[in-house]
């Protein structure tokens, strides 16, 4: 029963990576712990393989729909370990919670600009 | 809406600037570059909501890869035969999601991904 309550979250997982191109872990995650009973840090390293290859497909489709800019993908990856590093020493000197409600603010506020842009947009 | 124009040279620092913040997000919160990708290149670059989607996917791969390499002893936490087993499920929802997503208008897109933010703001605030 809990495999079958992980692999309906996968799905559903995948399924936002190829509607809104995330990669699905904010899903993967907690289905590898709730259910299969990974700790946090496993989970997170398997979480990270599934996304690898679900991004792989879902790229290669979205490429196939001519939907990929490949230098500009490669350009944004090839910058991420910086802000990585970036991120960790951050996190070492500010307080997490500070961290977390300036995130929800900043997401709050990219909804809101997406919703909108996108009122603006005609039907299509 | 008309196809984004290819990036010019002198715009690449805002590419490099998407790809640094997606990593400190993904440093500092553990999640996915795509949440910070996908908006900014809406933002900044007027990509089209499917465009910036694949585009972001891309990059995920490699961001992915690197992520696993920057980690160095990850492998002795991925558990492979898990996470190829529930990758399958996963590659379902996926090639679901982008056939989907051809077949919708671009702005539900915009919604969609709102909604997302909105869920994970509401999950940093109670946590």
């Amino acid at each position: 029963m809990d495999e079958l309550a992980a692999v309906l979250i996968c799905v559903f997982g995948g399924l936002a990576g190829g509607l809104v191109g995330v990669g699905g872990g904010v899903l993967f995650v907690p289905a590898l712990t709730i259910f299969i009973g990974l700790n946090q840090v496993e989970a997170e390293s398997t979480s990270l393989l599934m996304i690898v290859l679900v991004a792989i497909v879902g790229a290669y489709r979205q490429n196939g729909y001519g939907n990929v800019r490949v230098r500009e993908a490669l350009i944004i990856g090839a910058l991420s370990p910086l802000g990585v590093w970036i991120g960790v020493t951050v996190a070492n000197h500010v307080s997490e919670r500070a961290l977390q409600l300036s995130f929800a603010a900043l997401a709050l506020f990219m909804a809101a600009q997406l919703v909108r842009r996108a009122n603006r947009l005609p039907t299509s | 809406m008309p196809a984004a124009a290819a990036t010019p040279d002198h715009a690449i620092w805002k590419l490099a600037a998407i790809g640094t913040l997606a990593g400190i997000f993904s440093g500092l919160f553990g999640v996915g570059g795509g949440t910070i990708i996908v908006p900014l290149l809406i933002f900044w670059f007027a990509y089209g909501e499917r465009l910036a989607t694949g585009t972001s996917l891309a990059a995920i791969v490699l961001i992915g890869l690197l992520g696993a390499i920057a980690q160095g002893g990850i492998y002795g936490n991925v558990h492979f035969r898990t996470g190829v087993l529930l990758a399958i499920p996963a590659i379902g929802g996926v090639l679901l999601g982008t056939a989907i997503q051809q077949r919708i208008p671009q702005r539900a897109v915009s919604y969609l991904f709102a909604a997302l933010l909105v869920a994970i703001a509401v999950e940093l605030i109670l946590s």
